[in-house]
């Protein structure tokens, strides 16, 4: 018997809102409102996610992450409660899809806005510790008159070890990264790789860099061949207690800038940084910086005019074939249909693609065929390649809008129209007057839909020009047709490295803005939500 | 072209005896219509036409592409088919597993979200209702960055699902399903009689057996419908797909087909044509099979 109350209301409405409406429980029942079958399955379920969370769990508490550690106690400890409780069932029905929900696309927002006031990216991509370990081991020089030592490379799972014969008789044992220490042989369940698997494994090999001490100013054992070992010291000698990095050769200090690097006093930083809370500059930068703050600016204004004029012109294009199909006694009216709205059933990122080909300046379809051998710089000229952009997204946005529209003029009252044809109306003013009106009543939701589509519409423009024509006046990768989301994932995850989540996470938070203020504004002006019951 | 009349709500227009209308009248009625329908689908048709084409041309380059339909050899098809050890087909599995799971799962979540605020009354229902709306319109590859980090910092706990994985990937566009569709879906539920639940738990039905066989049978064609449209756009998700999935092998056609001709677009023109054809053909048999539903999901969604 289930528990929770909707008003019998008439059999084809549904239920009327009611006030402060609470499920009421009914008395004591069972685990399941199921039978046995729904019993087991709950059971099984709930046994794998708590199974998995205690994993989990020895994971975290074994990194000594505390904090997610109790995150995850507590979620799984609701999960458990919401499906043995009997009752809170829209909770029941709910928590799938909330779960997902609220680790992909509600934590993803805050952490965005998290990332952009650090200055999270490749050049800053881990802890301090890290970033120490990391700049003692780039800077290491063979020390000059460094003994050879004979060593047996050795190899777990893709971890690779050191047994090394030390010239005091003795042996010791490491990897890249547990220091040396004194061991009679390998550990247990490590094998020695022979000469064959040494070639094969060279890259593991040459990388692997042993800690002679706990102190990592004592350098490192590498090994050029397998066999023999030398010492490695770095020319960067790390101060602990003054937190500062001296260069052995030049007697110049780095010292911590507060920002994330070690730093000289001529304004020289050793790489790599390491992840720091900076407020705002990533935003500073974005609106200051000559290299990004007017490309921005271009950005921003075309992702504005693409969304704009590609609505407008889907929509127009859309609305003009449903009132050129939309008569009574058309011949072939089915066939037009089903052939105009072909082009919304072809994949979106194979459209970009086929039309950048078909685009192609030199041997295009298009230059060749239908210009008969012009030249036209389709994708290559700032405002072509725009246009080109626009009538691209038109072609693969008007079926849509065809497919509404159509749906739309089908459903218009017809005594309406009726009355307006006894007052004697034309087809025209008919149309101005009553259809258009009506019709855009009925599909102006989904036009600012489409504005908030098109406003992120990463596929067609990444497929088909990539953003270029490229800006002349900046080193950073965008172009002219780059709307504000292809800007961010290339900022993000361009090649060429010089990735800058901090950044490219900054921008994320403006559009991010703007898009809420769209939609703040479309939810006030179409009153989309009367019909919440 | 106009093969097929239309004998649906066909009025006499004419009267008996009077057969044909003089050319003129027809012209302004309806020839100039027929005008249209035909540069509609020129325009509509010939980018796919000139696939189709390509593909079939065994010259394979863009300059050799532009001579419609003079050539047919299946050279380009076996190429795509073996090259690499036959990736593409590798790519075109990964794409339909994580399509077709993911889409499952999201018509899934999507039904309980939407049977639970259609039929239950609760605190905070409105207010999710209202929250579901807005977040339907940031769409997740605004959160890329921030879902990248998260995804590595899952890959240190749980390897299984973290960077690089299918179910990782799945997991990530789940994250979008609540969101995208339980709006619409909700409105069709409702349009489902309450007596019909009620009359169910009267004879002793848990809300589990209503939910599952009676309301789901009931909401089949709007499932379909988004079931389709969930995966059409899965299929075809770029962005995160290629920020998630770093080896080849994991890696979807999407992907494998930007890689195929971003920086040899000119030789690889016909062996991309043939890919794209095998890409495209299935999505749009399936679209076209069930347009009738996808249409009318539209705009049950959208005039409602």
């Amino acid at each position: 018997m289930a528990d929770v109350k909707t008003e019998a209301s008439s059999a084809s409405t549904p239920p009327k809102r009611r006030r402060g409406g609470q499920p009421e429980f009914g008395p004591k029942r069972p685990l399941t409102s199921g039978g046995i079958l729904a019993l087991v399955i709950k059971v099984v379920l709930l046994g794998i996610i708590d199974a998995l969370a205690v994993f989990g769990l020895y994971v975290l508490v074994g990194k000594g992450d505390w904090v997610a550690a109790a995150v995850l106690v507590a979620v799984v400890a609701l999960v458990n409660y919401i499906y043995l409780k009997p009752g809170v069932l829209p909770a029941k029905y709910l928590t799938p899809g909330l779960f997902f929900l609220a680790v992909f696309q509600v934590f993803v927002i805050f952490y965005t806005g998290y990332i952009s006031f650090t200055n999270y990216g490749d050049a800053h991509n881990s802890t301090k510790e890290d970033a120490i370990a990391q700049i003692v081991r780039t800077s290491q020089e063979r020390v000059p008159d460094s003994p050879s030592y004979a060593v047996e490379i050795y190899r777990q799972a893709d971890q690779y070890g050191m047994l090394v014969a030390e010239p005091g008789g003795g042996t010791a044992f490491g990897t890249n990264e547990q220091p040396l220490e004194d061991a009679t042989s390998a550990p247990d369940g490590w094998e020695r790789l022979d000469l064959n698997q040494v070639l094969r494994f060279q890259d593991e090999v040459l990388a692997l860099t042993v800690p002679v001490s706990d102190d990592i100013n004592d350098g490192t054992l590498r090994t050029p061949d397998g066999s023999t070992a030398f010492v490695f010291t770095s020319t960067l000698e790390y101060d602990e207690a003054a937190d500062t990095f001296t260069d052995t050769e030049s007697g110049v200090v780095y010292s911590d800038d507060g920002e994330g690097n070690f730093r000289a006093e001529d304004g020289q930083t050793l790489t790599p940084g390491w992840r720091v809370v900076v407020g705002w500059e990533n935003y500073a930068y974005a609106f200051t910086n000559d290299q990004i703050r007017d490309p921005l600016i271009r950005v921003t204004i075309w992702t504005f005019a693409f969304a704009f004029f590609s609505t407008l012109l889907c929509f127009a294009l859309g609305l003009f074939l449903a009132i050129v199909f939309n008569h009574p006694t058309l011949r072939g009216k089915k066939i037009y249909r089903i052939l105009v709205i072909l082009p919304y059933a072809f994949p979106t990122y194979l459209t970009g693609l086929v039309w950048a080909g078909m685009l192609n300046q030199e041997f295009g379809f298009i230059n060749e065929v239908l210009f008969g051998g012009a030249n036209i710089p389709w994708l290559s000229d700032p405002w072509l390649a725009r246009l080109s952009v626009l009538l691209v997204n038109m072609w693969l946005g008007y079926a849509y809008m065809f497919l509404v529209c159509t749906g739309a003029l089908q459903s218009l009252p017809d005594d309406v129209i009726e009355a307006a044809k006894m007052d004697g109306a034309g087809a025209w003013r008919i149309f101005r007057s009553i259809k258009l009106p009506l019709l855009f009543v009925a599909v102006a939701p989904l036009l600012i839909a489409t504005f908030a589509f098109n406003f992120n519409n990463f596929s067609v423009i990444f497929m088909l020009t990539g953003g270029n024509p490229r800006f002349p006046d900046t080193t950073m990768p965008i172009g002219a047709t780059d709307i504000m989301i292809t800007m961010v994932y290339k900022i993000a995850f361009g090649s060429g490295g010089g990735r800058d989540y901090g950044l490219a996470s900054a921008l994320s938070i403006l559009i991010f803005i703007i898009v809420a203020i769209i939609a703040a504004v479309s939810f006030r002006s179409t009153k989309s939500l009367e019909d919440l019951h | 072209m106009a093969g097929m009349s239309d004998f649906a709500s066909k009025p006499p227009t004419q009267l008996p005896g009077q057969r044909r209308q003089p050319f003129g009248r027809w012209f302004v009625d309806k020839g100039w219509r027929h005008l249209v329908g035909i540069a509609a689908i020129i325009f509509a048709l010939l980018p796919l036409a000139y696939v189709l084409s390509a593909s079939l041309n065994p010259i394979g380059t863009l300059t050799g592409s532009n001579e419609l339909f003079r050539a047919f050899s299946l050279d380009n098809y076996t190429e795509i088919l073996t090259r690499d050890g036959g990736i593409y087909l590798t790519w075109y599995w990964n794409a339909l597993v994580i399509s077709v799971v993911s889409s499952a799962a999201t018509v899934l979540l999507c039904a309980m979200g939407a049977y639970a605020f259609s039929r239950m009354r609760f605190r905070g229902r409105r207010t999710g209702l209202l929250a579901l709306l807005i977040l339907q319109m940031f769409p997740q590859l605004l959160m890329i960055v921030a879902i990248f980090l998260t995804m590595i910092w899952i890959t240190d706990v749980f390897p299984a699902i973290g960077l690089g994985t299918h179910a990782g990937l799945i997991m990530v566009y789940l994250g979008g399903a609540l969101g995208v569709n339980t709006f619409l879906m909700y409105g069709f539920f409702n349009t489902i009689p309450t007596a019909i639940d009620e009359a169910a738990k009267i004879d002793g039905a848990g809300h589990a057996r209503v939910f599952f066989t009676i309301m789901l049978p009931l909401v089949t064609p709007v499932l379909a419908v988004i079931g389709l449209l969930s995966f059409i756009g899965f299929i075809g998700e770029f962005a995160i797909a290629s920020v998630l999935l770093t080896d080849p092998r994991d890696q979807t056609l999407a992907i494998g087909l930007f890689q195929l001709v971003s920086g040899f677009q000119s030789q690889n023109w016909g062996i991309f044509a043939a890919g794209a054809v095998l890409a495209a053909l299935p999505v749009m048999i399936l679209f076209l099979l069930l347009q009738r539903y996808i249409a009318g999901g539209l705009i049950a969604g959208s005039v409602k």
